[in-house]
């Protein structure tokens, strides 16, 4: 136990569970709570209804996964019972929040503030639906615009979730700072990219192509971590085919202050959380570090086995 | 080799329809399976479902499909020499044990994961399959062990319910003397179910069931599927009584493909349509 303090609030350790993975209802984020993650994240919840795309909608490809599922939602105002259960809650929860415009992004984040999640996390991010999510985070104003209004009207903090689909994804960050985000949550899935089936002519997903993740895009988000670590000073929650407790490391060293898995479940099961949380502890204790030690270390041009050299950095 | 991960086109070799809804695929593949686990059938350009083998040997593995909805008519329409697309197994399977003193029930199609799971038991089994009329009893004829017949219209077997004679039998057992069942296997409709794992409770018999949900990846990641704290693709779709009394959800409520938390007779009406 870590009794990390993230944003104002105590985290038992720092890994995070993605938004998209498992977050279905309270009882299932209580039990990655309980298989060691620090911070559970609900599923995306989005302004209306919505089904999702038909199947095939995520397949494994061995290295990573491909999915379009395509943001399903109850809608923000049909889950009554799951923050009823949540209210009992002795974890912390991150509520993910998608919309197709900055309005929807405020009506849907006014309500689930209300709700009381300790964190807001907003999902500008997703490739897998032709009208919301990702068309925000490529665009400077955009973000700034939709980050800057549910800012406004939430009371809790405030975590964008960015895509590596961004031309340049440190100035997207920036200018989230910049517009109130308290962190930045880095990345969400790749791409996107497209599985064809040979024998049978077709993609292999209904919605044709679809997000990547899992450990084939683990370089693509160790840059990208590393890229918004030197244009914000918020902290960064880091993710991306983070699978063992080496792998965490890396993302700490590109800036990373809390590490979030999501794929991993896929390869490790739930308990992936604990197993990576007992090789974090592991390492670190052999090379005599802490984990503030090497949170940016891989910025510092000193930085070797032997340093215990870090970046001076504002305290989360 | 059929692996869970990208599907895998398939011909299908044999096809054979055993009444006006039910009907088998046939594959000349090698899986290597467990009764009660299941496969991804994906036909590109329609959807992709998740059904468990009814038939399985070292060569050949079967699908039955009850033709009910779009997919399913259109699975049931494939003729030999069409493809589709295969990915798994999935899940766990049931726990085989090899007393003589053990109960399947099934109910409509819940015969078909059973159905390599009764070819796996020992042939002194009770066995109790029930179905709202004759039409939908399912493989009649494809058991050596004898099996009890119940319809809800009475059209075959007797006029009633799985439980009545599944209660009758451990009654029978008790006042004779007999050993009790080791271990009661369930599957069909999630209320049939939790009839079949109350009744054992009472008595103190170990059940397992199989169950349902709507379901994406199969292998437990997206959520889709979750009933209370369990992942029905993963953790399930067998789980056992101890599990099951841990499952509030368990006969009362399901996910919708929103993730809309819905009573389970609204998710099974939809499932139906």
């Amino acid at each position: 136990m870590d009794n990390i303090t993230f944003l104002g609030k105590q985290l038992k350790n720092p890994l995070v569970l993605a938004s998209g993975i498992l977050g279905n209802n309270a009882k299932i984020l209580e039990r990655v709570h309980k298989a060691g993650c620090g911070l559970v994240t609900l599923k995306s919840i989005g302004p209306a209804p919505r089904d999702g795309h038909r199947n095939p909608t995520v397949i494994d490809l061995g290295g990573g996964m491909i999915n379009a599922v395509g943001l399903p939602t109850p809608g923000y105002d049909h889950m009554d019972a799951e923050w009823q259960a949540l209210a009992d809650r002795d974890f912390p929860v991150n509520a993910s929040i998608y919309g197709g415009s900055v309005a929807e992004f405020v009506k849907v984040a006014q309500f689930v503030s209300d709700q009381g999640p300790d964190f807001i996390e907003i999902n500008i991010s997703c490739p897998n639906s032709d009208h919301h999510g990702m068309l925000f985070g490529v665009d400077e104003k955009a973000a700034f615009a939709v980050t800057n209004a549910v800012k406004k009207v939430i009371s809790v903090p405030l975590i964008a979730k960015l895509t590596p689909a961004a031309p340049d994804i440190g100035k997207i960050a920036k200018v989230c700072e910049d517009a109130g985000a308290d962190a930045i949550c880095a990345i969400n899935t790749a791409g996107p990219g497209m599985v064809i089936d040979i024998e049978a002519r077709t993609p292999v997903l209904a919605f044709k192509k679809g997000g990547l993740s899992g450990p084939m895009i683990k370089p693509v988000a160790v840059r990208c971590v590393y890229d918004i670590y030197r244009a914000v000073s918020i902290p960064i929650i880091g993710l991306g085919g983070v699978t063992t407790g080496e792998d965490a490391v890396e993302m700490f060293m590109a800036g990373a202050t809390l590490v979030g898995m999501g794929s991993a479940v896929r390869y490790r099961g739930m308990e992936v959380f604990h197993q990576v949380y007992r090789e974090l502890t592991d390492w670190l204790a052999a090379h005599h570090f802490t984990r503030d030690d090497i949170i940016g270390a891989a910025h510092d041009p000193i930085a070797g086995p032997d340093s215990t050299a870090k970046k001076s950095r504002k305290t989360p | 080799m059929i692996v869970d991960q990208k599907p895998v086109m398939l011909t299908v070799a044999e096809k054979t329809v055993h009444t006006a809804v039910y009907t088998t695929l046939f594959f000349d593949f090698a899986i290597d399976f467990r009764p009660g686990q299941f496969v991804m059938v994906w036909l590109p350009g329609i959807d992709e479902k998740p059904y468990s083998l009814s038939y399985h040997s070292p060569t050949r593995f079967g699908i039955t499909i009850e033709a009910k909805g779009l997919f399913s008519r259109r699975a049931a329409d494939l003729s030999p020499g069409d493809s589709v697309g295969i990915r798994g197994p999935f899940g766990n399977g049931f726990d085989i044990i090899s007393s003589p003193h053990t109960a399947v029930v099934a109910g409509g199609c819940g015969m078909a994961p059973l159905a390599p799971l009764v070819e796996r038991l020992h042939p002194d089994l009770f066995f109790v399959h029930g179905a709202r009329t004759h039409e939908f009893i399912l493989f009649p004829d494809r058991f050596a062990a004898n099996r009890h017949i119940t319809t809800d219209d009475g059209s075959l077997g007797h006029q009633g319910m799985v439980t009545d004679l599944l209660a009758a039998e451990i009654r029978r057992r008790a006042d004779q003397g007999a050993p009790p069942f080791d271990r009661v296997y369930a599957c069909g409709p999630e209320v049939m179910m939790h009839a079949v794992f109350t009744l054992c409770d009472v008595h103190g018999i170990p059940c397992q069931v199989s169950l349902e949900r709507y379901m994406r990846c199969g292998f437990g990641v997206c959520g889709a599927c979750v009933c209370s704290d369990q992942v029905v693709c993963k953790d399930g779709p067998v789980f056992d009584s101890k599990q099951l009394k841990k499952m509030p959800d368990f006969n009362r409520t399901a996910l919708l493909k929103s993730g809309h938390a819905v009573p389970l007779s609204e998710y099974v009406a939809w499932r139906c349509l």
